[in-house]
């Protein structure tokens, strides 16, 4: 196979464009791909302060790269989960990714900022640990966001990503999950103040196995372990049921997420639930507005229930159904 | 040759020369679904492996196997 730019032998082949690169062009391919989303969905200028939240993982990182390669303003964020010897080495890979690129990077760590770990929160309230660890994240990286400055919050979101999420809503019709489903999603305000910070998705139109590439042709030291929490995770088998679909007809996944929000996502735009937005009453997080009394963020609660469970002693625990 | 298998490690041997497509068909790896690296560069699927060459499968979904 040859690259389509030089026509030197390829490293990389990209079917669904019916190409193969060396790997400089390669590069310049991603590079583009980049440009484009970020010039299509207007997600930010050379002007604005960027945090990326970065995993020590491939997309995060890579996008990361990208950003700084292309000449913006963008500074790291690592959040440590306290998972073990997963998090240690995940940071690692962050901070040597900053030191190398002479990058900024800000760590936070869970328990340094509130007390637990996603596996003790999962031990305590019962939960699987990837919607505490999910809420957490959210949370962490808005309150980061908005202390420090920064104007959008960069995620490293690539294309199997999206259409996996997507599968997953159609599959169960989670309306107002479709209706908020963009590369972008814009800030929102609170009495002239932000209080949620813009959030954008720059690899949209990479596929997983090209941030892969990109990562490795650029020497990026990312951690390929994977969280030792994520077994049976349905997003996983949704990526795999699509990559099936994709290896049969190269397209497939471009076609259905970019064909979603040009034909499909403004039909759910009534049912986003994207209501009234209230500063939570105990930490002034924005949280919506519900009719009755005060509202309370979910991250509050969960951190209550956490503490309450732990002066308590944790929950007896019945057999622990699998959550569809 | 040897083809090494990530998430977990492990290594399985494969004879060859074989292109990577007919590897990964063997091994009943989705090509879509993985990188395939030989002395750290990037293999595409019509790229030929010899026998004595190692080689690693390396899955780029994350949450992945292979
Ligand atoms: S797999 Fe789950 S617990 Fe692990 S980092 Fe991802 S969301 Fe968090
Ligand atoms: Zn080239
Ligand atoms: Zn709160």
């Amino acid at each position: 196979m040859k690259c389509r730019v030089c026509r030197g032998p390829a490293v990389v082949d990209v079917r669904r464009h019916n190409a193969g690169f060396c790997a400089e062009h390669f590069i310049d391919h991603v590079h583009r791909q980049v440009e484009r989303a970020i010039d299509d969905f207007r997600m930010f200028s050379p002007e604005d302060r960027l945090l990326v939240a970065v995993s020590g993982g491939k997309d995060s990182l890579a996008v990361w790269d990208i950003l700084l390669d292309l000449g913006y303003d963008a500074t790291g964020f690592y959040l440590d989960l306290g998972i073990g010897g997963y998090s240690e080495r995940s940071k690692q890979a962050a901070v040597g990714f900053a030191q190398r690129r002479a990058a900024k990077l800000i760590v936070r760590s869970l328990a340094d900022e509130h007390g637990f770990s996603v596996p003790e929160l999962a031990r305590l309230t019962g939960r699987v640990p990837c919607s505490g660890c999910g809420l957490n994240k959210r949370y962490e990286f808005n309150r980061a966001a908005l202390q420090e400055g920064f104007d959008v919050l960069v995620t490293g979101h690539n294309l199997d990503d999206e259409v996996a999420t997507l599968f997953g809503n159609v599959l169960h019709w989670n309306v107002d999950m479709l209706g908020r489903q963009a590369p972008v999603l814009e800030e929102r305000v609170i009495g002239g103040d932000v209080a949620l910070v813009r959030k954008v998705k720059p690899l949209v139109r990479l596929a997983e196995r090209e941030t892969a590439a990109y990562a490795l042709l650029r020497g990026i030291d990312y951690i390929v372990e994977e969280c030792p929490m994520v077994a049976g995770n349905t997003q996983h088998r949704y990526k795999e049921a699509v990559t099936l679909l994709e290896e049969a007809s190269p397209g497939t996944k471009h076609q259905m997420y970019f064909g979603f929000l040009q034909r499909a996502a403004q039909r759910f735009a009534g049912d986003a639930g994207e209501g009234r937005l209230v500063r939570c009453s105990s930490c002034g997080a924005a949280t919506p507005a519900w009719d009755d009394g005060e509202a309370v963020c979910s991250f509050c609660r969960t951190k209550a229930l956490a503490q309450r469970r732990r002066e308590q002693g944790p929950p007896e625990r019945k057999s622990r159904r699998r959550r569809r | 040759m040897k083809v090494r298998l990530r998430n977990p490690d492990r290594e399985v041997e494969v004879t060859g020369p074989k292109t990577v497509a007919e590897v990964l068909a063997e091994l009943g790896i989705v090509p879509e679904a993985v990188l395939v690296i030989r002395d750290s560069t990037l293999l595409t699927r019509d790229d030929r492996v010899e026998e004595g060459d190692e080689i690693e499968v390396r899955p780029v979904l994350s949450g992945g196997s292979a």
